[in-house]
């Protein structure tokens, strides 16, 4: 074997990207016919389409057409969405809007520029309607309604107990309870969506290409919408994505809109999104209110937790939420061993933007009250933070751990992870610094965060927004598949298709590397296409990029799918040497006889024979040498009556701990050091596997230190630029420490894991934690992020108050 | 996000920029560096119907030591500014403020002028010019007049000059020998514009005693705020904490800050506050030597 | 008014196109000129994804109109190799994994490359503020602080052997 994986190999994708060869979804050539598209966006949160006159508009120079809400009315079903609340949400508001940014209407025109003037002529009549932009105000009594015929702003309400909650309650020494808030923020990718369609009225066929990297349910969906059967719905994507996080999957409206257009405009239509457009209405994460309760003994050993959430996604629930609630449903209880748990989930719609994937997705929602509570249950037990996660760590004998709510936990070793954390982060000597540095007026802090990071999801877990009587009347979702294709031309060359629709991960180079394995090629020789194309690449419902699927999923296929091209190799130079395939090896390019080197028939030779020679191919043998493997996890079983459900195929641990020192006159937190270790199984290639802890991470001390999609009490955007959405750049990103324990998973043949996600769901809480710890003097209560030098002068200006007038 | 339509000239002198502002009137609007009026166009929050493009003028981009007085032409790129050692030795809280305005990408295309046209009340070269006490020179076709910084604001993102006018130069009159000055800001990143700034000039005699000092915020008012209480309260004194205490009661009687999503009005004077007794301290000491 | 007539030299190659003059560079220079290695990702000039060369300095082409460039010097990414084989920068890239996505990536070999020819020995902490005009969401900076770093060691090497 070349034995390449594993190995910090280079990326093939680089040359291309460096030198500006990279092929994005606006570098893609268009038709002269092409038109170009601008989209009428709500300046109202919540309001009623009196009447949009698009008149004046239309006769602007270079414009074609322009399709507003009216004009779709009837040609599109409301897309369908896995809750039983009847919510309609369309690609354009029609009748009402219900939160600003919304698409009231598509003007396509020449160019750009064109269809942006052409946009500012239309007029609008708005009749208002009291916003709804708070959390908890959406369950009030006398809250707005967004959607009359839902009757509340509830969209999906689920209540789960598992063991024995109220015992555990009842026999606690004491509870340990607050309530958190977790913002809403993005990802932004620095691409932003972009799409082009093309409607063929010959063949009533929808052909479209657009960053959309699934997960492929969607197809279904927007088939569904168009009403047209799926295979008059052709997706193509690009092989370059310009980043996404998960949050392009929320492109797909903008796909059925453009398609639409086109077949109403007569035209191809091209929309790329621009940046205010992007923050104003693409996807974010939820906005989250917790309620978490965790019943305690002495000894600090938490025994039962109870979590209230509400999650806020946005106007419109669609999908794949309402999973950011469940997506973490197998591992709510996180790094520890805590079998009883009740949980009040809620996804509630108020007048902000639609949610969607993203990095962490749920994740740092989930962990944000969790390791908070931890924190606060070492305060009230007086004990140091790290001895409370030490006696609540799933222990090592315990794997695979059966976690309350029905996931299992493949492998690991916390304990010693935990203890790597500390070592290298010289945890107890830096609790010596902080106390000195207090003499000094100095204020510093540590923060902990133990984290389970699932990856590869299990379709089924997002059946649990049912209930199991409903379940029961729909049919059962399981599986986690994957699908790629392994084929060999007539002179011997690689060709490797792959349906992870890659967007920065390296999935080209990886996948190269394990088919160089398997088949003992050289890598360079072998071919990656990242292009998936829904009319002919092998793809399923839960293809495409997003929870960290590749590293578990999508690589396993392309292993299975390259041990069928070598088994058929094997098979042939079998009959070609007379021997027995269990006989031969495979090396360098050559298949030969173990015990006589000697006798050997090269790869080359073999797949030649499959196409020149298909008679001289052993009995029974289709010619040529074309493989394709659709791999799935059984452990992705669908939920059971009891709502046990496995939610990911595996899960990989993440500790972190993180020093923080706060400027006593400005409030400013500056990060000191980051120390995070990963055991996300067999590692792939360290190279790239580093590259996405750090990219985690930089997003994850984003959404601790500064970022938020705002709005105002009125429901109004505050954040329309990158000037006022604050990302972090090079500057803000803090030194960093990456260490790795490997637990391989026993589930997936490599072993790996994903682990682009943890440090996205770990750091707002580690770094929480942290400040928490800093101002502990000062007994603040962190529960709110972003901690921005506001926000924290304002708590410790609050607190010194309580202490100078008691 | 694309700009709506305009007009466009690119005067050759001067004077044909003159004339063609007078010409376009209301209607008529200055480009240099683009980096504050190109994003509003981009976004339409602005349309100029003639763009008058100032970038040919080669004759207004210099920087000069003429009779202790350091004069910058209207068109000098920040960068440039940044990058002259005459004005790291003659004008040190100049060239430390300038290195916080964005980034070295848009200061490479950003203009002394422009930045101080934009007038964005948290923006470091107003604040610069007002604690360094220089003033702009005004050319239009009748008249070249000066105007000192202290007027030359007038609200958010406005001052005294007309659309026909052209701003041509910067002066600022150079430190004497004892002097000492601080530039400090706090920003959500770094880049950003501040959420307030502060900067502080003052020269001090042998016995430490304060002889002359400007103390300035920005981020707290509309425009660039002059602490004019500063100089009574510290000329003639050694710096003291109870004097600085006493300097950030004027700042509190004088700033009226405005609250944001980044920070909010009572932040913002903290800072102020905060922000005060650093620049003195800082300028102080480095006036001691 | 209508369109003018512009000529601009990009990568040594001559332009002569006929823009409206509200044209930003950026789209002239993807659109027009088909150069799609320059990326735009904000349009308000935070992003840094557009950055190009124009007359020796980095600047935002997203922040230029395409008539300002008349008669001007410009270099894209494009532009920055010869004869297919990679610059040291871009090698250094590739080894330290400085790119994920690829979508901010020209951005910030053209800035750096400006300014290293004017820094040629910057700070760690200067090469991060420089980098504070780029936005990239993928990599954490980390690894394109490590090419640069590198880049700037291989350069001061072979200057002193
Ligand atoms: C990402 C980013 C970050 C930034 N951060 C900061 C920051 O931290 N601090 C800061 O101060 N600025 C910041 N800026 C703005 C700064 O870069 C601009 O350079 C400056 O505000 C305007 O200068 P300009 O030459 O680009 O002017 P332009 O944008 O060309 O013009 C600005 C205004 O001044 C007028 N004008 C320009 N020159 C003249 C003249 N000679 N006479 C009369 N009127 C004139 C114009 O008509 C226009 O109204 C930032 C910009 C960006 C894109
Ligand atoms: S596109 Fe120009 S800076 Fe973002
Ligand atoms: S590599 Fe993707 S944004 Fe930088």
């Amino acid at each position: 074997m070349t034995n390449v994986i594993g190995k910090s190999a280079t990326r093939v994708e680089d040359k291309r990207l460096l030198t500006g060869q990279g092929k994005y979804i606006d570098d893609l050539g268009t038709k002269v016919s092409t038109g170009h598209a601008a989209i009428l966006r709500s300046s109202h949160p919540h309001a009623y389409i009196k009447s949009i006159d698009k008149e004046a508009a239309l006769k602007m120079p270079g414009v074609k057409g322009i399709i507003t809400g009216e004009d779709i009315r009837g040609l599109v079903k409301p897309f369908s969405v896995g809750v039983m609340a009847p919510v309609e949400y369309y690609p354009l508001a029609i009748d009402k809007v219900r939160y600003v940014g919304e698409p009231m209407a598509i003007i396509v025109a020449k160019d750009r520029y064109a269809a942006e003037d052409a946009l500012e002529k239309i007029k609008v009549v708005y009749e208002a309607l009291p916003p709804l932009v708070g959390i908890e105000r959406a369950l009030e009594e006398d809250a707005p309604i967004l959607h009359e015929n839902v009757g509340s702003n509830i969209a999906n309400h689920r209540e789960f107990n598992y063991g024995d909650v109220d015992k555990a309650f009842e026999e606690a020494d004491r509870i340990v309870k607050h309530k958190f808030n977790f913002p809403k923020y993005t990802a932004t990718p620095v691409e932003t969506y972009g799409v082009v369609a093309e409607y063929d009225p010959a063949h009533d066929q929808y052909t479209v290409q657009a960053n959309f990297h699934g997960p492929f349910v969607i197809h279904s969906i927007m088939a569904q919408a168009l009403q047209i059967p799926s295979n008059k719905l052709r997706i193509i994507v690009p092989k370059d994505i310009g980043g996404s996080y998960g949050i392009k999957a929320g492109i797909f409206p903008y796909i059925v809109l453009c398609g639409l257009a086109s077949k109403l405009i007569g035209c191809p239509v091209k929309w790329i999104e621009d940046r205010q457009e992007h923050l104003s209405s693409s996807a974010s994460g939820t906005d989250r209110v917790t309620y978490i309760e965790a019943a305690v003994e002495n000894s600090g050993k938490v025994t039962g937790l109870r979590m209230k959430m509400i999650d806020n996604v946005g106007a419109y629930i669609r999908a794949p939420e309402p999973a950011s609630l469940y997506r973490n449903h197998a591992n709510s209880t996180g790094a520890y061993d805590i079998q009883n748990l009740h949980i009040d989930a809620y996804a509630i719609m108020t007048n902000k933007s639609p949610t969607g994937l993203i990095r962490g997705y749920g994740g740092q929602e989930l962990y944000f009250p969790l390791e908070r509570i931890m924190q606060e249950v070492a305060k009230e037990l007086n004990m140091d933070h790290a001895d409370v996660i030490r006696k609540n760590l799933v222990k090592e004998a315990q794997f695979p751990y059966k976690t309350a709510s029905g996931g299992t936990y493949d492998s690991g070793n916390y304990e010693e992870s935990f203890e790597l954390a500390l070592a290298t982060g010289k945890y107890e000597e830096f609790r010596k610094k902080q106390e000195e540095a207090r003499k000094n007026g100095k204020i510093l802090g540590v923060g902990l965060a133990c984290i389970v990071e699932p990856s590869g999801s299990n379709m089924g877990y997002i059946t649990v927004a049912l209930t199991p009587e409903e379940r029961a009347g729909s049919l059962p979702k399981s599986g986690a598949s994957e699908a790629a294709t392994v084929s060999m031309d007539p002179l011997g060359s690689v060709n490797v298709r792959i349906s992870t629709t890659p967007s920065g991960q390296g999935h080209e180079t990886v996948a190269a590397q394990i088919v160089s394995e398997v088949l003992g090629l050289p890598r360079e020789q072998i071919n990656v296409v990242a292009e998936l194309d829904t009319s002919t690449s092998a793809w399923s419902i839960a293809s495409g990029s997003y929870s960290s699927r590749f590293a578990s999923l999508g690589s396993s296929a392309i292993y299975y799918a390259a041990h069928k091209v070598r088994a058929k190799l094997f098979k042939i130079a079998a009959d070609q040497l007379n021997v027995k395939e269990a006989d031969l090896e495979l090396e360098k390019g050559s298949i030969f006889v173990k015990n006589n080197p000697d006798k050997k028939f090269s790869v080359k030779r073999a797949a030649g024979l499959a196409h020149w020679h298909p008679t001289s191919l052993p009995d029974g043998m289709e010619p040529g040498i074309y493989e394709t493997y659709y791999y799935t996890a059984d452990v992705a079983q669908a939920p059971n009556e009891q709502d046990m459900i496995n939610s990911s195929v595996t899960y990989g641990f993440v500790a972190d701990m993180v020093t923080v020192e706060i400027d006593p006159d400005t409030a400013e937190v500056k990060i000191i050091d980051y120390f995070t270790v990963h055991d996300a199984g067999k590692l792939l290639n360290p190279l790239i596997v580093d590259g996405q802890i750090m990219g985690g991470l930089a997003h994850g001390l984003g959404g601790a230190l500064y970022e938020e999609l705002a709005y105002d009490k009125n429901g109004q955007f505050l954040t329309g630029s990158f000037m006022d959405y604050l990302c972090p750049t090079a500057p803000e990103i803090p030194n960093v420490t990456i260490k790795h324990t490997e637990s391989p998973s026993p589930l997936t043949p490599l072993g790996a894991k994903g682990l682009g996600e943890g440090n996205t769901m770990s750091a707002p809480v580690a770094v929480a934690n942290a400040v928490s710890d800093a101002l502990a003097h000062l007994d603040i209560m962190i529960d709110d992020l972003p901690l921005s030098p506001t926000r924290i002068w304002k708590l410790m200006g609050e607190a010194k108050e309580k202490v100078t007038t008691p | 996000m694309k700009p709506p339509k305009f007009e466009y000239y690119k005067p050759a002198t001067l004077e044909e920029a003159l004339n063609l502002l007078e010409e376009a009137g209301d209607d008529g609007k200055i480009i240099a560096g683009g980096q504050s009026l190109v994003p509003i166009m981009n976004m339409r929050l602005a349309s100029p119907k003639c763009l008058i493009d100032i970038n040919g003028l080669e004759e207004l981009s210099y920087i000069k030591n003429e009779d202790n007085t350091l004069k910058i032409g209207t068109l000098t790129r920040q960068s440039d500014v940044e990058q002259s050692e005459m004005v790291a030795n003659v004008c040190g809280l100049l060239a430390e403020a300038i290195t916080q305005i964005g980034h070295v990408q848009t200061r490479n295309r950003g203009t002394i002028g422009g930045s101080i046209v934009h007038a964005d009340p948290s923006a470091e070269l107003p604040l610069a010019l007002l604690t360094l006490n220089g003033s702009v020179q005004i050319t239009s076709k009748d008249e070249v007049r000066t105007v000192a910084a202290e007027d030359f604001f007038i609200t958010y993102l406005t001052t005294d000059i007309m659309p026909t006018e052209v701003l041509t130069e910067v002066t600022i009159p150079l430190m004497e020998e004892k002097s000492g000055y601080s530039f400090q800001e706090v920003a959500r990143r770094h880049g950003d514009f501040a959420l307030v700034a502060a900067a502080c000039h003052m020269t001090v005699d042998d016995e430490g005693i304060i002889t002359a000092v400007r103390l300035a915020l920005g981020g707290v008012e509309a425009i660039p705020l002059l602490i004019g209480d500063a100089e009574d309260i510290l000329t003639g004194e050694q710096l003291s904490d109870l004097l600085m205490e006493q300097v950030t009661e004027s700042v509190e009687m004088e700033s009226d800050p405005e609250s944001d999503l980044h920070a909010s009005s009572e932040y913002r004077m903290h800072l102020a506050k905060v922000l005060t007794k650093r620049v003195l301290t800082q300028a102080y000491e480095r006036a001691r030597g | 008014m209508g369109k003018h007539e512009i000529e601009v030299t990009i990568n040594g190659k001559v332009y002569q196109e006929e823009v409206e003059p509200r044209m930003l560079l950026s789209d002239f220079v993807r659109d027009v000129c088909g150069l799609t290695g320059t990326h735009v990702g904000c349009e308000h000039g935070v992003c840094g994804a557009c950055t190009i060369n124009v007359n020796g300095s980095a600047v935002r082409s997203c922040l230029m109109f395409a008539i300002q460039a008349d008669g001007q010097q410009v270099q894209t990414v494009e532009g920055l190799t010869s004869n297919h084989e990679l610059t040291d920068l871009q090698k250094n890239f590739i080894e330290c994994h400085g790119l994920q996505c690829g979508f901010c990536t020209a951005g910030i070999l053209m800035s750096t490359e400006d300014y290293l020819e004017k820094n040629p020995n910057p700070s760690s902490k200067e090469i991060k503020e420089m980098l504070s005009g780029h936005l990239c969401r993928c990599t954490g900076y980390d690894g394109i602080v490590k090419a640069i770093e590198k880049t700037i060691e291989e350069r001061n090497q072979s200057v002193l052997s």
